[in-house]
């Protein structure tokens, strides 16, 4: 695991920008074998709908996987993760907007092979929580998320578009 | 034109940074060269075969002045002097610096301009007809329409990877101008039910190595909810377009795989989630844009006196009535008229455009077309209100400057893509079988009598110089590291749009000139009276082509 110092001075164990800031990850990646009890992991889509789709379980969605089955539970789910296999891959996107304007409210995490360049537009397409196993790539995250200070279109962190906005 | 508020002004210069920030951490080797990749292309900037290519934004092929000015000032401060019109409007210089060009993007930005998204997997720059505003057969101004599209695309957090590049057009005169069945999304204006204008929605058109014309997904779309239909369109392209073949990931793919129906039905039941919502236009928002690009203040002229003086200036100078005929065309406003300055002189290439040149176009613009251009996606300029009376005085100051040759719409005012000599796609070099056929028909008088002609030039099949929808359509194609040139017949880019046939094997570059004047030379033995090229053809076919053709012995 790797370990990062974020601005108030005190490490913390693994990746993740939550919000905003730097802490420490409460979850466990996904992995081949389903979970122990009582253990905090994420699940694949295969894994959670073999478990007959627990209400309160975090999913992971990979970019061509069907919203479909997770809507109906979508307002129980604490946290869905959609996995980019590559940075360029841009379904996540959509995916992620589709997830906010069907209501769900918990955490929206993007992992995978993502740019600290992205940040900014993963956060407008309503992800919360983005993962960067690199510690320098984390920070930099951070510092991309408010490159532009305004965007046209109006998207999951602010539904208005700049033509209902301007001053 | 659009002006630039806080808003947008602050976006460019965000983006200015954002883009010094990458380049610097590339150089330094904090990105990999294949994660930079992405990052340079949204701004514009290629590796080509000898330098970088920075492909700056022309929205919708409007500049003003300052515009001009500074971009003569790039060309001459950070390049070779000269740029380059592409088939999008957009302006393109070949050799800056990597390192230059944050500082480039920088100048840009103080005359309002960027180089956002003109390339790259993402939506690029919305096209439309260089009459617009002035045509006499406009049904209603389409820029108002692009630059509500360029905004709603520019850095759209959702569109930025698609599986391949995105291409939007509209055209909103009886005469299609934009090409907009060759377009991922192609826009018609259309008057509807109430008496209110709205849109046809074309999509799934496109050239490259697969040319398909667009289908319509959509009779008619009311205007206010344009934005969300794109969204809609974009989502289910962004979601289902292939990403595992990049020549088969463009959405006209999407369209045929799905079959339209299917396709529409997935994009209607998306845009049920999106219509009404936030991005739904109110009426004031349209107003507001449209306000940008009400006509300038025309002269109050007596249209008898600007005719009679025109008339006098064409009495004394032949040349110049020669240019007014070809080159300028007909306009809403009484005693104006729009002027195309071809950038299709012999020896040049095509599209090219010097800073001296760029310098002079801008005087010219202030001095006789209220201080305004277009860049034209047949690679050339308009001039779109000029008086009559100054017609003669603007032609003098082209002519001064080498850009009054009248051949705008003729075989020689060929569309032609940078191709082998520049950019590192091409299997084969464009620029010089365009001058040669412009050589081998500088006569001016054979010209003419040719009529109208459409002669299109790509160096590779990604079809940048759009040879698929030219009444001749010429494609360099790689034979064993040999360059050979592939000839079809028939395309056009008009509302009734076709795709040009290929004639059959391939031609060498140096017999090029030849196969041409033979394919003329059956066109006037076939011809009716008044008929032109692509009627002729449509008429007797390409058989007669062909059997002249390789008769000759020219094929390999």
């Amino acid at each position: 695991m790797t370990t990062v110092t974020p601005a108030n001075g005190s490490p913390v164990r693994v990746a993740l920008l939550r919000d905003g800031a730097i802490v420490a990850d409460d979850w466990l990646p996904p992995a081949e074998q389903s979970p122990n009890d009582g253990e905090a992991r994420i699940l694949t889509l295969t894994q959670w709908q073999g478990a007959a789709c627990p209400g309160d379980a975090a999913v992971q969605l990979e970019a061509g996987d069907d919203l479909e089955p997770l809507l109906a539970a979508l307002a129980g789910l604490p946290l869905v993760a959609v996995h980019f296999a590559s940075f360029t891959d841009g379904r996540g996107f959509s995916l992620a907007r589709r997830l906010r304007e069907a209501g769900f409210i918990g955490e929206l995490r993007a992992r995978g092979q993502l740019l600290p360049d992205q940040a900014q537009y993963l956060q407008r397409c309503g992800f919360n929580a983005l993962e960067f196993t690199d510690p320098e790539r984390l920070a930099q995250a951070q510092e991309r998320l408010s490159v532009f200070s305004n965007g046209y279109q109006g998207a999951a962190d602010q539904p208005l578009p700049l033509f209902r906005r301007r001053a | 034109m659009y002006r630039y508020d806080d808003y947008d002004q602050r976006l460019v210069d965000e983006r200015v940074d954002q883009f010094r920030d990458q380049t610097a951490r590339y150089l330094r080797g904090d990105l990999l060269e294949a994660e930079f990749l992405p990052l340079r292309l949204q701004n514009g900037l290629y590796v080509q075969r000898l330098a970088p290519m920075l492909r700056i934004a022309v929205p919708y092929g409007l500049l003003e002045a300052r515009q001009l000015r500074k971009l003569a000032y790039i060309t001459r401060h950070y390049d070779k002097g000269y740029a380059h019109i592409s088939t999008r409007q957009n302006v393109q210089i070949n050799w800056p610096r990597v390192e230059d060009v944050p500082d480039i993007l920088e100048d840009l930005a103080s005359v309002q301009m960027h180089a956002i998204q003109t390339s790259g997997n993402c939506i690029r720059n919305t096209t439309t007809d260089p009459l617009a505003g002035v045509a006499a057969d406009e049904l209603e101004d389409p820029r108002p329409w692009c630059e509500l599209i360029r905004q709603w695309s520019t850095l759209h957090p959702e569109f930025a990877f698609l599986p391949r590049k995105f291409k939007i057009a509209v055209c909103g005169s009886a005469e299609d101008r934009a090409a907009i069945h060759s377009h991922d999304i192609g826009l018609e204006i259309v008057p509807g039910p109430a008496g209110e204008n709205g849109f046809r929605v074309l999509a799934g058109g496109g050239l490259g190595r697969t040319p398909v014309i667009g289908s319509e997904i959509r009779p008619f779309l009311e205007r206010r909810h344009l934005l969300s239909y794109l969204e809609a369109i974009l989502r289910v392209y962004n979601q289902h377009g292939r990403r595992d073949n990049k020549y088969k990931a463009r959405i006209k793919i999407l369209v045929k795989a799905m079959g339209v129906e299917a396709f529409t039905a997935a994009v209607e039941s998306e845009w049920e989630r999106l219509r009404d919502g936030p991005t739904t236009l109110p009426e004031e928002e349209i107003e507001r844009i449209a306000g940008f690009f009400r006509g300038p203040a025309y002269a109050a002229l007596d249209p008898a006196a600007e005719a009679a003086v025109l008339e006098a200036h064409c009495a004394s100078e032949p040349i110049f009535a020669n240019w007014v005929q070809r080159n300028s065309h007909d306009h809403q406003e009484p005693g104006y008229r729009a002027v195309t300055v071809s950038l299709k002189a012999t020896g040049n290439p095509p599209g090219d455009v010097s800073d001296a040149q760029l310098d002079c176009l801008a005087d010219l613009c202030e001095a006789y077309s209220f201080g305004q251009l277009r860049t034209t996606h047949q690679q050339n300029i308009v001039l779109a209100d000029v008086r009559e009376s100054d017609l003669l005085a603007l032609w003098r100051g082209l002519q001064a400057v080498g850009l009054a040759c009248p051949n705008a719409g003729y075989l020689t005012d060929i569309i032609c893509c940078p191709g082998g000599d520049f950019c590192s796609l091409a299997n084969a070099k464009s620029i010089p079988v365009a001058e040669a056929i412009q050589a081998r028909f500088e006569d001016l008088d054979y010209l003419y009598d040719l009529g109208p002609l459409e002669l299109n030039i790509s160096g590779c099949m990604n079809a940048c110089g759009h040879h698929h929808i030219g009444h001749i359509g010429i494609l360099g194609v790689d034979k064993k590291g040999e360059e050979f040139f592939q000839v079809s017949l028939g395309g056009s880019q008009s509302k009734e749009a076709s795709l040009g046939q290929i004639l059959g094997p391939s031609f060498r570059r140096e017999d090029m000139p030849d196969v041409i004047e033979t394919l003329l030379r059956v066109y006037l033995d076939h011809r009716l009276e008044d008929e032109s090229f692509l009627e002729a053809l449509r008429r007797i076919g390409m058989q007669p082509f062909k059997d002249r053709v390789y008769d000759n012995g020219n094929a390999r």
